[in-house]
């Protein structure tokens, strides 16, 4: 019924404002603070990380382990 | 003026204030800010485990949290968990509907779950003699995207319904649902904190949650396309669709799937978010799309801080996963590549060639040893 829609649009546009109020009272931060801070994790931490910084063939339990011979 | 007429003058006045505040901190992107950082060194990594034993496309894999065994999901209907040192296969689990589109590891490492077109989350014990169902979550009424645990209590899922929902696993009931997306909902990815999660969905936005209220906190946009892939890092291994037109999307994912056509077709109609992953340390997260980029969004800045695009590449972005510090992005693509970009600069440094089909999806162990690519080739490579 058209008394429905009518009551749907306006909870809908109620929940849209409602949405809307939340996201524009939120406290935002610089962009350059914000990369800052993400390249300052990224140096802190690239020394951990062993993708970017190899990984030598002793430590790696993906390398191909040379076939031992017993004699 | 109606009321609906006012709530819609306010609306619009609303989000004339959020872009004037975006704009307002926009004082720099990232590849500026980070322009005098030295390039990350040019990454070869090396196929290290083929792993071969589906008999056809893999939609998804998820690490264990014990950096060793992972989960894959495939057409062929079976989930595998393998141990990816020896490359052997634990467990093969028979899947009550082959129309698998996600898996995922507990954080426990007891329990697994898959689900797709079957609008199911099923939950499987790893544990017992012979592998058991623990529950079938079922109240979603449209296919199951992704799921991913907090625990072994609690799992997490997102839904071509447009809702992602957080269930009580016991009980097989809906805690809470998230209702906010106005398309189909293709991606999450939880913080390490599991306070919050990011989603990714048809409508080319990504909404981040409280994962205890249910509150949409945020919603990002920038994609052109939808979002097939959302990284919310570290951890893991990321306007109006009508109903008639998810419905008919639906319907025509039902029908290419069937016809073994490709699952992804039914997202390059509607650009999606298809992926998305955290970044390490929270305050930001990386989407993948279908418009063939990738971006970064800082949350506290609200908004998109840099792109990762190329002119020469144009197929749609499938899969996304960080390394440990965050600096590489490991994002697969359509055209059977999975290119690595540095988070920071944005700019292109290796590219992980071997598949002979589409990578489907990616997926970094939380000590960050390797990086695992699964293919619709049938096949998952580790590299490092």
């Amino acid at each position: 019924s058209s008394k429905m829609a009518g009551s749907n649009n306006l909870i809908n546009a109620r929940r849209t404002v409602q949405q809307l109020r939340v996201e524009a009272s939120i406290e935002r931060i610089k962009v350059s603070k914000a990369s800052a801070d993400l390249m300052r994790y990224c140096g802190e931490h690239a020394k951990y990380d062993p993708l970017l910084m190899g990984i030598p063939a002793s430590e790696n339990p993906f390398k191909e382990k040379k076939p031992c011979t017993i004699l | 003026m109606g009321e609906v007429e006012k709530m819609k003058k306010e609306a619009e006045g609303l989000k004339t204030q959020i872009e004037a505040a975006r704009k307002a901190v926009h004082d720099t992107d990232m590849a500026a800010a980070a322009a005098g950082l030295a390039s990350a060194p040019r990454v070869q990594l090396k196929t290290r485990r083929t792993l071969k034993g589906h008999l056809a496309k893999i939609y998804a894999m998820h690490w264990s949290t014990d950096n060793r065994l992972m989960v894959s999901a495939s057409q062929d209907g079976k989930l595998i968990i393998w141990d990816s040192h020896s490359g052997n296969k634990i467990n093969a689990v028979p899947l009550k509907s082959s129309w698998v589109m996600t898996c995922a590891y507990a954080p426990s490492g007891n329990l697994v779950a898959s689900g797709g077109l079957d609008n199911m989350c099923t939950v499987y014990n790893l544990k017992t003699p012979v592998v058991k169902i623990v529950k079938e979550l079922d109240a979603h009424t449209g296919y199951l995207s992704c799921a991913r645990f907090l625990s072994y209590a609690e799992i997490l899922t997102a839904s071509g319904d447009t809702t992602c929902a957080l269930w009580d696993i016991e009980t097989g009931k809906q805690k809470t649902v998230f209702l906010n997306h106005i398309g189909d909902c293709m991606c999450l990815a939880l913080s390490s904190d599991m306070n919050t999660f990011v989603s990714g969905a048809c409508d080319s936005l990504a909404k981040l949650w409280d994962v205890r209220d249910g509150q949409c906190k945020q919603i990002f946009q920038g994609h052109t396309s939808d979002i097939n892939a959302i990284s919310v890092t570290s951890q893991n291994t990321s306007d109006s669709c009508s109903t008639e037109k998810r419905q008919k999307r639906a319907s025509h994912a039902v029908s290419s799937f069937k016809s073994a056509s490709s699952l992804m077709l039914i997202f390059t109609n509607i650009t999606i978010m298809a992926n998305i992953n955290f970044f390490p340390i929270g305050n930001a997260f990386i989407t993948g799309s279908d418009d063939c980029t990738c971006k970064m969004y800082d949350i506290r800045s609200d908004q998109e801080v840099i792109g990762y695009q190329d002119a020469q590449l144009n197929s749609g972005v499938t899969s996304l996963a960080l390394s440990m510090s965050g600096r590489l992005i490991f994002a697969g693509y359509d055209d059977f590549n999975c290119n690595i970009w540095d988070s920071l600069k944005g700019e292109k440094i290796g590219v992980l060639s071997g598949h002979d089909n589409r990578v489907s999806c990616t997926g970094v162990p939380a000590d960050g040893m390797c990086v695992c690519t699964g293919s619709w080739d049938s096949f998952l490579k580790i590299w490092n």
